[in-house]
């Protein structure tokens, strides 16, 4: 009996081992989708039979019916909401990828900015927002403006933190390269400290998107509750005082539809332009 | 006639390195009175044991460092483009693909990349790549990467190169098949190269000169000089007098670890 008779190869020049990686990974990509769906029906099940067979008060536990009642009859009240919100989030991520990305460059081309101002954005960063918004609210005459600020404190840091970081980070020898061939301060910046910078800089933009809004859920509920009603958390806290729980649950959950969608958003951003060299967006062998 | 191929006593003065001290920190001192001659088509390996300023001579002699005493002198001065350099690493940029990464040193000229294309596919030639153009770092091997961090470095013709052991971390076979490269690259382009090893072997087989050098502190214990004709070949590393020109340099080598210990 010859050894090639023994191995038992059934599709020319694929193992059973490499057989066997094929059929897992199938079932992985399936069940990445399936199992959360499945997750998400059989939870939304059994809230629904907890509040029908418990016969829970809406008023405490509304049931996924009357929540979804309330998403569809109060649609016209929640999508401006969400349009608000949206704008807060969006508006202030956008200010805080500015001001952090500039910070964080006239921190890495003078030290003596850096000395100076540095505290200081630690400082901004590690007062708690939710005591500061009281405050923007009083001197700030426009709420969206107040409520826009309070975002932005809280998204710009870990933009200013890791763009700094990563405008540092450059390879040490290339540094070397670029003093040889006699590369200008921009030159630097251009083609060494930036791209080193990208990869620290969408990791920042990350949670930077989620704290966005957070930041603007925060404003909302602070300032939005001197009766200028904003966005979807200031219509969420009046639903709380309403008892109307249908729409608190409804506002709740595209609160939350909107950070999946903004994480969403970064990931891909991330993706996009780190697929092609950087260590983060490849893909191994066997894995 | 190119000023490699004249022999050693005759070839014109390139690089005149006089009595050059470098102290750190007011009292560490890591190279002691370095005095060289570098003369154009020189091949020349600084060798020795680890702390004896063989890195440090070569940093000097970019421009990196000043030196605390002493003078490096170009002949005829220097100019932004009369240097080269390669490192332990590739030292490439991952985001950029091959070509762009050989382009960096034009680019820092002011120089786009269609106005270089033919200097820089000419250089990816020489070193055997110009199939990888297009292809990022992390698609090649160790020893790929090292031949664009060379490529890069003799792409704008420089009158030196400065390599600081650039194939340390390479496995033997690897490393052998980059020093036969070389020694042919730079038969091709006519350069000079100052090499920085702790290999006997390999200072051996590459250059006409070898500087051992000897550690705290940091200074020059001899000179040889290794008469064999170039174009070396593999059948150079089983020669007799290779054997007794490694015998040499070791002996020069052990010497300067003795004197040290």
């Amino acid at each position: 009996m010859s050894i090639a008779e023994e191995a038992p190869v059934t599709i020319a020049g694929v193992d059973v081992e490499e057989q066997a990686r094929a059929r897992r990974d199938r079932i992985h990509r399936i069940a990445k989708w399936t199992l959360p769906s499945l997750v998400m029906v059989l939870s939304i099940l059994a809230w629904h039979l907890y509040v029908t067979i418990g016969e829970i008060p809406h008023y405490i536990l509304p049931g996924p019916v009357r929540v979804a009642q309330s998403l569809v009859e109060d649609w016209a009240l929640l999508w401006p909401a969400m349009m608000i919100t949206s704008r807060l989030t969006i508006l202030a991520l956008l200010m805080a990828i500015v001001g952090g990305v500039v910070l964080a460059v006239a921190f890495t081309q003078s030290k003596w900015a850096e000395m100076s101002f540095f505290p200081y954005a630690v400082i901004l960063q590690v007062t708690p927002v939710i005591a500061i918004a009281p405050l923007l609210q009083i001197y700030v005459e426009s709420a969206f403006v107040a409520a826009l600020l309070c975002a932005w404190i809280v998204a710009f840091f870990p933009i200013l933190s890791n763009t700094t970081i990563g405008l540092k980070s450059a390879d040490h020898n290339l540094q070397d390269l670029f003093t040889i061939y006699g590369a200008t301060r921009w030159q630097r910046l251009r083609y060494l400290a930036a791209p080193s910078a990208l990869p620290f800089f969408l990791g920042g933009l990350k949670i930077a998107g989620g704290l966005a809004l957070i930041g603007a859920v925060v404003a909302e509920f602070v300032i939005g509750r001197a009766g200028t009603g904003l966005g979807l958390a200031s219509t969420l806290l009046e639903a709380s005082y309403r008892f109307n729980f249908g729409r608190l649950y409804a506002a709740l959950i595209l609160i939350s539809l909107m950070g999946v969608v903004i994480f969403a958003i970064m990931s891909l951003i991330s993706h996009l332009a780190l697929r092609s060299w950087h260590e983060s967006a490849l893909k191994r062998e066997g894995q | 006639m190119p000023p490699q191929d004249l022999p050693l006593g005759q070839r014109p003065r390139l690089l005149d390195v006089s009595h050059v001290e470098k102290t750190f920190n007011g009292d560490v001192v890591a190279l002691k009175d370095l005095s060289l001659e570098v003369n154009e088509g020189d091949f020349i390996s600084l060798l020795g044991p680890s702390g004896c300023g063989k890195s440090t001579a070569l940093r000097l002699i970019s421009g990196l460092m000043h030196p605390t005493s002493g003078r490096i002198n170009w002949s005829g001065g220097q100019g932004a483009d009369d240097l080269g350099i390669v490192f332990q690493e590739p030292t490439l940029m991952p985001w950029a693909t091959v070509a762009e990464n050989v382009w960096l040193p034009f680019r820092l000229r002011g120089q786009s990349y269609v106005s270089v294309r033919d200097e820089i596919l000419e250089a990816l030639k020489l070193v055997g790549l110009d199939k990888f153009q297009n292809a990022y770092p992390r698609e090649l091997s160790g020893g790929m990467k090292m031949r664009v961090a060379i490529a890069r470095a003799m792409v704008t013709h420089p009158r030196l190169i400065l390599m600081d052991e650039p194939f340390a971390a390479l496995d033997e076979i690897t490393r052998f098949k980059l020093n036969n490269d070389l020694l042919e690259l730079k038969a091709k382009i006519g350069c000079t190269v100052i090499f920085v090893t702790h290999s006997v072997f390999e200072s051996v087989f590459l250059s006409d000169r070898i500087i051992v050098m000897a550690a705290r502190p940091g200074r020059v214990i001899r000179e040889l000089h290794v008469d064999a004709p170039y174009p070396r070949h593999e059948d150079f590393r089983t020669s007799a007098e290779y054997a007794a020109f490694t015998r040499q340099a070791s002996e020069a080598l052990h010497d300067a670890m003795g004197e040290a210990a």
